[in-house]
């Protein structure tokens, strides 16, 4: 911030008269007496139109909020554009958003790709890009990009966790890590070895990397198997992930294997690869999974359930996008709700960075989240889980900041 | 020429300067974003329309000229402006070596060739050992230029959107004026005698592999230089930008806009930037059915586009002013 004279005198003054200052009410575009206008971009249609769901299930749990008397009396107007994962189009849907409709602030843009497209777009006009959908590591970079929020565990951080767990479990492990040729690939493998530290140089015995474009990763695994490696960190996408569990399996190698929680569903990685192949599996969560036995008689399932019947009931229970949905929703209500009525767009990113220990009942327990002006990462923390043959079982502490 | 066209030109490009002062800077980026199409689908309308090559693949062009833009600009460090015509170039090159092998397809076969470039570049791009220029999945943002100093000095002071919907009209209009005169000339006479005939063509002595492929790089030298443009308007370029859809969109807009017709292009690019929009806009559960009605209603009501539909719709109104000649003329043997 500049040091102005009029910065000066407006310090001055809410200091001195604090209370005052505190009912004053401050609005920039977007907000009012009444309402809160917040903007949304999200792939309704095209190739990651499944993803769709995602905002339509914010939008119902808003409508909910509105219902009980909206956030501090001010009802939460949500416009959500369709940019059908087209970075172009973002950047014409970011600036309808913007300029037309005047929005506080952009929620939720999903994809890495399309978020790249606006980055700039959004820290120049100084508007909040906040708890963007995509696990890239680079929306926490507060310095340059003070405008633009995650929200998720980053990449770097889950690979992170998996580095400290072999560092406890299995000081001398040999490592063997195939991972996708991009980078999203990239992005977990530095977070390896960053998470090991100087000791990875002697335990990552061998990394392999693979194309989107291959058919399978079949020779990559016989590599990786003849390294000699006792642990496997399998960093790849759905498709991938079941052909390295099954080969993993087939060949005998039988390592430690570590998944990356990208390919963590059990209906499109595990059920493909074979569940008996995938016994003994790890991999990281930190939402409670809807479908999940254990968690069926969870309030907060219960609740979400509910939820879903009454304001969306076209919406698919089993979707886990839908349970994301109603989670990222409430940690929006959290920001707004502790912005007041000093509802600027620099205060709502003030707030955004000052949550501390929040933690909505659809996070696994003992996951909160913590921000702050130097931290932009929210979710920090993760549960380990390994896979029993039916269902993920957490084991061990939550693990992370 | 006729006066009347040239003063129906000139008021066009009057209230084409006078827009951006009078809409909002989200208004202007989108008429800067119709001006790029417009560009592009000139380039598709000079194979297809004038022509009668069937491309499904000028996404690719648009893509090439786009990245040829992003990574001058933000590797090599030139200024905005001369990385449009080594786009145009490049894709000039591009286009005519395509030309060559597509040569030997026709019509359907000739579709389903471009159609693979289309859907397969954007794949090309995510390439791993290319990644160093073109930034993999992740693209390469580029930064937006500012108006020149000397606008500033003549009282003229225009923020970037304003700036860059000048540059682009300029070099749309460049455009148009090119492809007007190379139309009306020899080579596009050449062109339509190919499409219409092309047996008559070869025997009126016009070379047709050659013509043919120099449409072909002629076409994809307009739509790179409009994804250029579009690169440094939207300020990034990633593979999932240029995806088949793009190419779709392109012949969508030349067909509705009017095959065959210099206008038309204009006009399919005001479809292709708006109507998916207003869609979007009725309903946001099935925006594409809406779509598709739009166009089903577009196609159905003015079967020759757009352009044909004006051209119609002019005959009818100056036939009734000058009522009774033209009356007699019809009836008259």
């Amino acid at each position: 911030m500049k040091c102005t004279p009029i910065v000066l005198a407006a310090l001055l003054a809410a200091a001195l008269a604090s209370p005052a200052a505190l009912a004053q009410k401050k609005y920039d575009p977007g907000a009012s007496d009444k309402e809160i206008l917040i903007g949304n971009i999200n792939p309704y249609s095209g190739p990651a139109s499944a993803y769709g769901t995602i905002g339509r299930s914010i939008a119902a749990y808003f409508k909910k909020v509105n219902e009980e008397g909206g956030v501090n009396g001010r009802q939460i107007n949500m416009i959500s554009y369709d940019d059908g994962y087209s970075p172009p189009k973002t950047v014409e849907m970011a600036r309808k958003l913007v300029e037309q409709d005047k929005v506080l602030l952009i929620f939720q843009p999903l994809g890495t790709p399309p978020n790249s497209a606006i980055h700039k777009y959004m820290n120049a006009k100084k508007v909040p890009q906040l708890f963007v959908a995509t696990g890239a590591t680079k929306w926490n970079d507060p310095k340059k990009f003070p405008w633009t929020m995650g929200w998720q565990p980053n990449y770097q951080t889950e690979a992170n966790i998996y580095a400290q767990h072999i560092l406890q479990t299995k000081p001398n492990a040999k490592i063997a890590v195939l991972y996708q040729n991009d980078d999203y690939g990239k992005d977990y493998l530095k977070g390896l070895l960053d998470g090991l530290g100087d000791k990875a140089k002697t335990m990552v015995v061998k990394q392999v990397s693979y194309e989107v474009t291959d058919p399978t990763v079949d020779s990559q695994m016989a590599q990786l198997q003849a390294s000699g490696a006792d642990t496997f960190f399998n960093i790849t996408t759905p498709k991938f992930g079941a052909q390295a569990i099954r080969k993993a399996w087939d060949s005998g190698w039988k390592p430690v294997h570590y998944l990356n929680n990208v390919s963590a569903s059990i209906g499109t990685t595990l059920k493909p690869a074979g569940l008996d192949k995938s016994v003994g599996l790890i991999t990281t969560q930190y939402l409670k999974d809807q479908n999940d036995k254990a968690w069926a008689n969870d309030p907060a399932v219960v609740e979400w359930t509910a939820f879903m019947k009454k304001y969306y009931p076209d919406g698919n229970l089993i979707a886990t996008e839908n349970f994301y949905g109603w989670c990222v929703a409430q940690t929006m209500v959290q920001v707004i709700k502790q912005a007041g009525n000093d509802l600027t767009r620099a205060n709502v990113m003030k707030q955004a960075a000052s949550l501390k220990n929040f933690a909505p009942s659809c996070m696994l327990p003992g996951i909160k989240i913590n921000t702050s002006a130097t931290d932009f990462a929210p979710i920090e923390s993760v549960q380990l889980v390994r896979f029993d043959g039916k269902d993920w079982v957490r084991f061990g502490d939550i693990i992370g900041k | 020429m006729n006066k009347r066209t040239l003063i129906g030109i000139v008021l066009v490009l009057l209230l084409a300067c006078a827009l951006p002062f009078a809409v909002s800077e989200y208004r202007n980026f989108q008429f800067t974003l119709v001006l790029i199409y417009s560009i592009a689908l000139l380039g598709l309308n000079i194979l297809t329309g004038f022509n009668g090559q069937i491309s499904l693949g000028h996404g690719a062009f648009y893509a090439i000229g786009a990245y040829c833009a992003a990574i001058l600009m933000e590797q090599a460090g030139l200024p905005y402006w001369a990385t449009i015509p080594l786009a145009g170039a490049l894709c000039l090159g591009a286009g005519f070596l395509f030309g060559l092998p597509a040569l030997r397809l026709e019509g359907l076969y000739l579709a389903l060739a471009t159609f693979a470039l289309g859907v397969s570049l954007p794949q090309l791009l995510k390439y791993h050992r290319l990644e160093e220029w073109t930034g993999g999945v992740q693209g390469i943002v580029i930064t937006k230029p500012d108006a020149p100093e000397f606008l500033s000095g003549l009282n003229l002071a225009l923020n970037q959107d304003q700036w860059l919907y000048f540059f682009t009209l300029a070099v749309a209009v460049l455009m148009f004026l090119l492809a007007r005169n190379l139309l009306r000339g020899r080579i596009g006479r050449a062109m339509m005698a190919i499409r219409d005939n092309p047996i008559a063509a070869e025997a009126m002595g016009i070379n047709i592999s050659l013509v043919k492929s120099l449409t072909f790089g002629i076409s994809a030298m307009f739509t790179g230089i409009a994804g250029a443009l579009s690169a440094i308007a939207v300020q990034f370029v990633a593979p999932d930008s240029f995806n088949i859809f793009l190419s779709i969109t392109f012949l969508i807009g030349i067909v509705i806009g009017g095959l065959a017709s210099i206008p038309g292009a204009l006009y399919g690019a005001l479809f292709i930037q708006f109507v998916p929009n207003i869609a979007d806009e009725i309903s946001k559960a099935a925006p594409w059915a809406i779509f598709g009605l739009f166009l089903l209603g577009f196609t159905y009501l003015m079967p020759t586009g757009i352009a044909g539909a004006i051209r119609l719709g002019w005959v009818r109104l100056t036939r009734k002013a000058h009522h009774k000649p033209s009356r007699v003329t019809t009836i008259l043997p």
